[in-house]
């Protein structure tokens, strides 16, 4: 409480605003800092060395400090600071080892004050005393940390880094007396000024050199180390030993950091090579920024936080030369676009199932559901205990086998024999070809059938059935049972009930917080997740698994069933997605005030259930109302094509016949001609001769049908002469006698004709057969004794 | 991480019932292809001499005399049917094996032959270098572990690790990047790197690597025609040559276009990124090997052509070949040297004390007359062996001397701008994990290589001299440290000694016996394999910073 007075104070004197924006310089910037009432910034390269001022809608150049004809290699900065107490004050850190401070109160045009030669190589870092005036402190390659009075012409002390190079220097904000340095071996070392002879304390921090270092502003004894190594470390500095407490993987190496103002979690980063962007960290998150700055088209060399308690402005120089005041509200968030859970079918029907690890594995946190096996819920979202939002956010990993016996092509012929392909409803239809892919044990195969008979059934013929008689009925794949709600009410019901939990939940917290201080510092601390992360214990989908078929079916699978740990982070639901300015206060209120946090929290409660929802539940008909068909086409187009390139032509051409004009104009006719094409080739060669010629017929490419009135003529000879019979009609030309004349009846046969293949005389079916009936000889009198049969 | 990638290499049980190593079968493979014409088992047995197992040794090299013998008695015309292949094997493991019994048995084996009327080789060189005496190496002698150590994982030790050896910490991280370059996992298939570590010393005329590559070219399944010239080899590789002529000799102008013009996706076929760093490091570790190779004067190994001759020895005539290095007795100048070590080292005293300031203006011109200093390097050799010739194209183009200052002098790279630690690091590690690891480690070794001794002193920090080296060369590359005073390097570095750096770093297949001499009169053999290694490193990292320089800029 104490400190978001003062942070209002600090505020309220010296409101900031801005927006977005950047300029150009001249040359590539090598380090930027601010002066302390965040109204200017200077920008130090080695051809460049200038201040901007702040302005509402722009930079402006306030003064060029590199002045003189030759500009000397004292200009070729590597470092620059501006002090925090003394506003006329600069010092800079030269690539050629000298240190320089600079007096903007001269009247000269050149404003160099001090200059110290004392390293003999290029100095990396300077760092003036956050409250002492005349303090400064450098750091340099040839491996020393000098500390200077500016009021003296020379360092008062040295400190020897045994000749590794210092890459970094960082007084301690709440120790008066202490500095951090980082050095090219990787290790870090804390100094007290006073004692120059020796080091306090060293540790080795990174592999590679650590690049950057910073003390937390707040937290006296949090130091935050950055290398080569892409890692982000935070150490806690108030045990004996330094103790690792968060890391950080970036994607490339670390060139600085620095904690985020008013927020204890949070520091930006930038990289030295290859990565332009900007990120912020919540370190509680190591897998994912917090948000990010894309702007910079070449590495980012600066970073600097506007002002000391502004945690909405960034400041950032680069080597493409250019200067960008990033606002916070403009960053992009990655966590927006990552999957809270995650869940994947593999192609042979395996699931994958990820998510965070109290969701699947303790029971105790679980809340009793009334009625029912509680034994494979799969999602519930439990309030996390404040204390320990982000203490342990683990997630399992599940892997759900389906055993395989055979890869032989068999099943291709079986599936082509017994799939109908018409003849009956469609949901029927779909149902009979799930059952067959099942049985041939192609899971995969089965649960499309089962998915697109969801799709594109009329939800009313469905309520019809009980659900998971239905289910059992179908048999699909074990798993989708876990999915399988029951009695659930409707979609709306879910949703309306998970709101109300919530909301009481949120009236509990609030009336804790005046009386107990701890759970307030809590909210602080978490104050830009609590718009969305802060919800009621509420849970749905709990499978209920009274079908004691399917439930052993189960248990056979959960044999397999193997547990793995992902790491942290994974696919926890995303906690965090406002920047809520000042959120404490916002708390105190009624939620309702803020329009832009009730949005989120309605995205977050019905959104993201529904989404889950949508594909696996079969049960429930949540989204008849919304979905037509036709919002599924797009999926099944695709999902057609993948069963083709996969080499399932099969399954393609099946489905798109069932479906039928559900789905065909989706799909160009040369793609689908191709798919039929290539389906009757196979069938062929596994001489399915009838399956081949139903598909033809079935098919609605002219094409395709086609291929059923080619290669239809009869070539007939003359049963007398022997001679083709060339024209039309009966009557063979040649010796003019009828070609088939029944011997029963003596007419001519026009239609099914039958004959004797020992003596060729044959007539009508049904003549022939009654014929044979009664007597062994051929009715022509030929004496051969026919055979019918 | 350290010792992953040559686990074969560091250490390996030495139990009873060690299985044979995968290396060392896949070894008996090679000999197998390569002696196809000796019927014999002799491969497996040869193969099996480098077994860790003491006793399988042993049986290996019974086995190994049996079949010899037998092919000696079995045929009178016994050259018939001991190819040459076996008997430049059993020259090399007489000349080179570090193991006692077996180069005695091999010596023997030979004498044997000749006493049958076998026609036997005879090794020219009498050494691993032709400028040290090979008296020298053993008196300075690298320690056996080392090189039993190599033999037992690489099947042979080869004169650059003999003459390396003789300093051990840098050795096993060379003999580790150099077998993670070329063995290992990586984007490029085998066959392919070695033809462009090939490619790449046949710029500097290194007939040694060549030949050592293309051995190696071949025993990992490479074409054999590709070897009788360039435009045998595939239109990929023949696109790298623009990049080896630069990289080669003046690196400073490579751009991001010559990048682009590889990997874009227009390039027909393009490098992929990873594969390109491959190919760069590849092709920059060959070229500052050769200028070791040539700094050192190896000789060639003595089955390699030129390394041995059929002929009997005659007293009036010692034969040469364009193959070995140049001999030219330089020591006869041995003048007061001693002097000049004192006063080196007194300098170097001076250097770290003194406070003197100069101007920016001078500082620049220290570094420009150091860029631009001409040192007389060419002693024109004769023309290069056609092996080496048909590899490479342009050979006329070479290093050359910055221009005095003004006149276009292409613009210095400034290393706090681009610099291995911070930058090239990172790239490379990653595109091709691990190996910037190996190379900075590499580069690590070498910067803190040090044995506190310097010709007859003992106890010198020798840091400003090895500083002074290291800039200098980068210096002839274009490289500049904002924080170098390049006036000590014209202190530190005599005349001579810049002759022989200069010549290593930028013509090294110019590299005589009289410049190795002239320098550095009273410091060990070993002492200037040091400075060998430092040129041979600065060289690698000057060239790789070039290039990935251009990558990063292409990757923007």
């Amino acid at each position: 409480m104490e400190k978001m007075s003062r942070v209002t104070t600090a505020l309220s004197s010296n409101t900031i605003s801005g927006r977005t924006m950047f300029c150009h310089l001249d040359a590539p910037a090598n380090a930027i800092s601010v002066c302390r009432d965040a109204t200017q910034v200077v920008v130090a390269g080695r051809n460049i060395f200038k201040i901007y001022g702040l302005e509402e809608e722009q930079f402006v150049e306030k003064l060029n400090l590199r002045v003189g004809r030759k500009p000397s290699l004292n200009f070729s900065c590597a470092d620059v600071m501006w002090h925090q107490m003394e506003e006329n004050l600069l010092a800079t850190a030269a690539t050629n080892g000298a240190v320089v401070t600079w007096n903007l109160g001269k009247p000269s045009r050149n404003k160099q004050d001090q200059l110290f030669t004392e390293h003999k190589r290029t100095v990396n870092k300077v760092c003036f005393h956050p409250t002492e005036v005349y303090m400064l402190l450098s750091g340099s390659q040839d491996g020393f940390m000098k500390c200077f009075d500016l009021r003296k012409k020379e360092s008062v002390s040295t400190f020897s880094g045994q000749s590794e190079s210092v890459r970094d220097v960082q007084f301690s904000m709440k120790d008066y007396f202490t500095f951090a340095a980082s050095f090219e071996n990787g290790n870090v070392q804390l100094w007290d000024i006073r004692r120059p002879d020796r080091y306090e304390r060293m540790f080795t921090a990174h592999t590679g050199p650590v690049f950057c270092c910073d003390w937390h502003p707040d937290d006296r004894g949090w130091l935050a180390t950055g290398g080569r190594d892409k890692m982000v470390k935070v150490w806690d500095m108030t045990t004996n030993r330094a103790k690792e407490i968060y890391c950080v993987q970036t994607i490339a190496s670390v060139a600085r950091v620095k904690w985020r103002p008013e927020r204890k979690f949070h520091l930006a980063t930038c990289s030295m090579m290859v990565d332009h962007n900007i990120y912020v960290w919540d370190i509680r998150r190591p897998f994912i920024p917090f948000a990010t700055f894309e702007e910079h088209k070449d590495v980012t060399t600066g970073i600097v936080w506007r002002h000391q308690h502004d945690p909405h402005f960034l400041l950032s120089g680069s080597k493409d030369s250019t200067l960008y005041q990033h606002m916070f509200k403009d960053a992009t968030r990655p966590v927006d676009k990552a999957n809270p859970e995650g869940l994947c079918f593999g192609l042979l029907g395996d699931l994958a199932f990820a998510a965070k690890e109290s969701l699947i594995s303790s029971d105790a946190n679980r809340k009793p559901y009334p009625g029912g096996d509680r034994r494979y819920p799969i999602f519930f979202f439990k309030k996390p205990d404040p204390t320990e939002q982000f203490a342990h956010v683990s997630s399992a990993l599940s892997v759900f086998e389906t055993d395989l016996d055979s890869n032989r092509m068999d099943w291709f012929v079986k599936t082509a024999q017994l799939y109908l392909l018409s003849g009956k409803p469609f949901a029927e239809l779909c149902d009979h070809n799930a059952k067959v892919a099942r049985e041939l044990k192609r899971p995969q195969v089965s649960t499309t059938w089962t998915m697109l008979r969801i799709m594109f059934s009329d939800p009313a013929n469905l309520t019809a059935q009980g659900p998971n008689h239905n289910l059992s009925k179908l048999g699909t794949l074990p798993l989708m049972n876990s999915f399988s709600m029951k009695e659930m009410g409707s979609g709306m019901g879910t949703e309306s009930r998970l709101e109300r939990s919530k909301g009481d939940s949120r009236q509990d917290n609030i009336h804790l917080e005046p009386g107990n201080s701890h759970i307030s510092n809590n909210n602080e601390e978490n104050e830009e997740t609590e718009g969305s992360d802060g919800q009621a214990e509420y849970m749905f989908g709990d499978a209920e698994l009274d079908d004691d078929d399917l439930y052993s079916v189960e248990h056979d699978n959960q044999a397999e069933e193997q547990e793995y740990t992902l790491p942290q982070e994974a696919f926890q639901l995303r906690h965090e997605i406002m920047d809520n300015p000042s959120a404490p206060e916002h708390l105190q209120q009624d939620k309702a005030d803020s329009p832009h946090v009730s949005g989120n929290e309605a995205e977050v409660t019905c959104l993201t259930p529904i989404e889950s929802f949508s594909l696996i539940s079969i049960s429930q008909p949540l989204y008849s109302p919304h979905l037509p068909a036709s919002f599924f086409c797009p999926i099944v187009r695709e999902m057609l094509s993948y069963y083709a390139e996969q080499g399932d032509v099969q399954m393609a051409v099946s489905v798109l016949i069932v479906l039928g004009d559900r789905i065909r104009k989706e799909i160009d006719d040369l793609t689908q001609e191709h798919w039929y094409m290539s389906y009757i080739d196979l069938l062929q060669r596994f001489e399915l001769w009838n399956v081949s010629n139903e598909v033809i017929k079935l098919s609605t490419c002219s094409a395709i049908t086609c291929l059923n009135q080619t290669s239809t003529t009869l070539h007939i000879n003359c049963s007398n002469c022997k001679r083709p019979m060339s024209n039309k009609g009966w009557i063979c030309d040649r010796c003019h006698q009828c070609a088939s004349v029944c011997a029963v009846c003596h007419h001519v046969v026009k239609g099914l004709f039958v004959w004797c293949q020992g003596c060729s005389h044959g007539g009508h079916l049904e003549h022939m057969m009654n014929w044979l009936k009664s007597s062994a000889h051929c009715p022509a009198g030929c004496g051969h004794l026919c055979e019918y049969t | 991480m350290a010792s992953k990638p040559v686990s074969d290499f560091k250490c390996q049980p030495n139990g009873e019932n060690t299985p044979r190593r995968v290396s060392g079968s896949g070894r008996s493979c090679r000999y197998q292809s390569e002696s196809e014409s000796d019927g014999g088992p002799t491969a497996k047995s040869l193969a099996q001499l480098c077994s860790r197992d003491e006793d399988e040794r042993a049986a290996a090299l019974e086995e190994l005399s049996q079949e010899v013998l037998l092919c000696l008695g079995s045929a009178r015309q016994g050259s018939a049917r001991l190819s040459k292949q076996t008997l430049l094997h059993l020259l090399r493991l007489s000349r080179s094996c570090p193991l006692q019994e077996v180069r005695g048995r091999a010596t023997e084996l030979l004498r044997t032959a000749q006493d049958q009327g076998v026609d036997v080789p005879r090794a020219l060189a009498s050494g691993p270098s032709a400028f040290i005496p090979a008296k020298e190496m053993l008196k300075e002698g690298p320690n056996q572990k080392v090189l039993i150590e190599s033999f037992l994982s690489l099947g042979r030790v080869d004169h650059i690790t003999m003459v390396m050896a003789l300093h051990p910490s840098y050795l096993s991280c060379f003999l580790r990047t150099q077998h993670a370059l070329l063995e290992l996992d990586g984007p490029l298939p085998r066959h392919w790197r070695h033809y462009i570590a090939l490619m790449a010393a046949a710029r500097h005329h290194c007939s040694y690597l060549v030949q050592q590559h293309s051995a190696g070219f071949l025993e990992a399944g490479g074409e054999e025609s590709w070897l009788s010239g360039l435009e045998r080899a595939p239109t990929k590789l023949r696109s790298l040559q623009t990049l080896n002529k630069l990289l080669a000799h003046r690196p400073w102008l490579i751009t991001q276009q010559h990048i682009q013009e590889l990997v874009c996706p227009g390039a027909d076929p393009p490098w992929s990124l990873a594969e390109l760093i491959h190919a760069v490091v590849l092709m920059a570790h060959a070229h500052s090997l050769s200028s070791f190779v040539w700094g050192c004067g190896l000789n060639p190994e003595p089955d390699h052509i030129g390394g041995y001759t059929f002929e009997p020895p005659s007293p009036s005539h010692l034969p040469r070949s364009p193959h070995s290095p140049a001999h030219e007795d330089g020591r006869q100048e041995l003048v007061d040297g001693a002097m000049e070590v004192e006063v080196l080292m007194k300098r170097m005293v001076e250097l770290q004390q003194q406070e003197e300031e100069c101007t920016q203006e001078e500082m620049v011109t220290r570094f420009e007359r150091e860029r631009s200093e001409s040192i007389p390097t060419a002693v024109v050799r004769g023309a290069p062996p056609d092996l080496v010739l048909c590899l490479v194209e342009e050979p006329e183009f070479r290093y050359e001397d910055f221009a005095p200052r003004g006149e276009q002098a292409p613009p210095t790279m400034r290393a706090q701008d681009y610099s291995w630690e911070d930058h090239g690091f990172s790239l490379v590690n990653r595109l091709l994990p691990d190996m910037g690891q190996l190379l900075d480690e590499k580069f690590q070794v070498v910067s803190y290589l040090t044995y506190h001794r310097m010709a007859m002193h003992e106890g010198v920090d020798t840091y400003t001299l090895r500083k002074a080296l290291w800039n200098y060369i980068h210096c002839l590359y274009g490289i500049r440290y904002d924080d170098y005073d390049y006036g000590s390097v014209n202190v530190l570095l005599e005349r001579s000694l810049k002759v022989f750096v200069k010549t290593l770093a930028c013509h090294p297949e110019q590299t005589t016996a009289r410049v190795y001499h002239a320098c550095w009169r009273h410091f060990r053999h070993s002492e200037k394999v040091h400075a060998n290694l430092i040129v041979m490193e600065a060289r690698l990292q000057a060239a790789l910073l070039y290039t990935l320089r251009a990558i990063t800029h292409y990757m923007r």
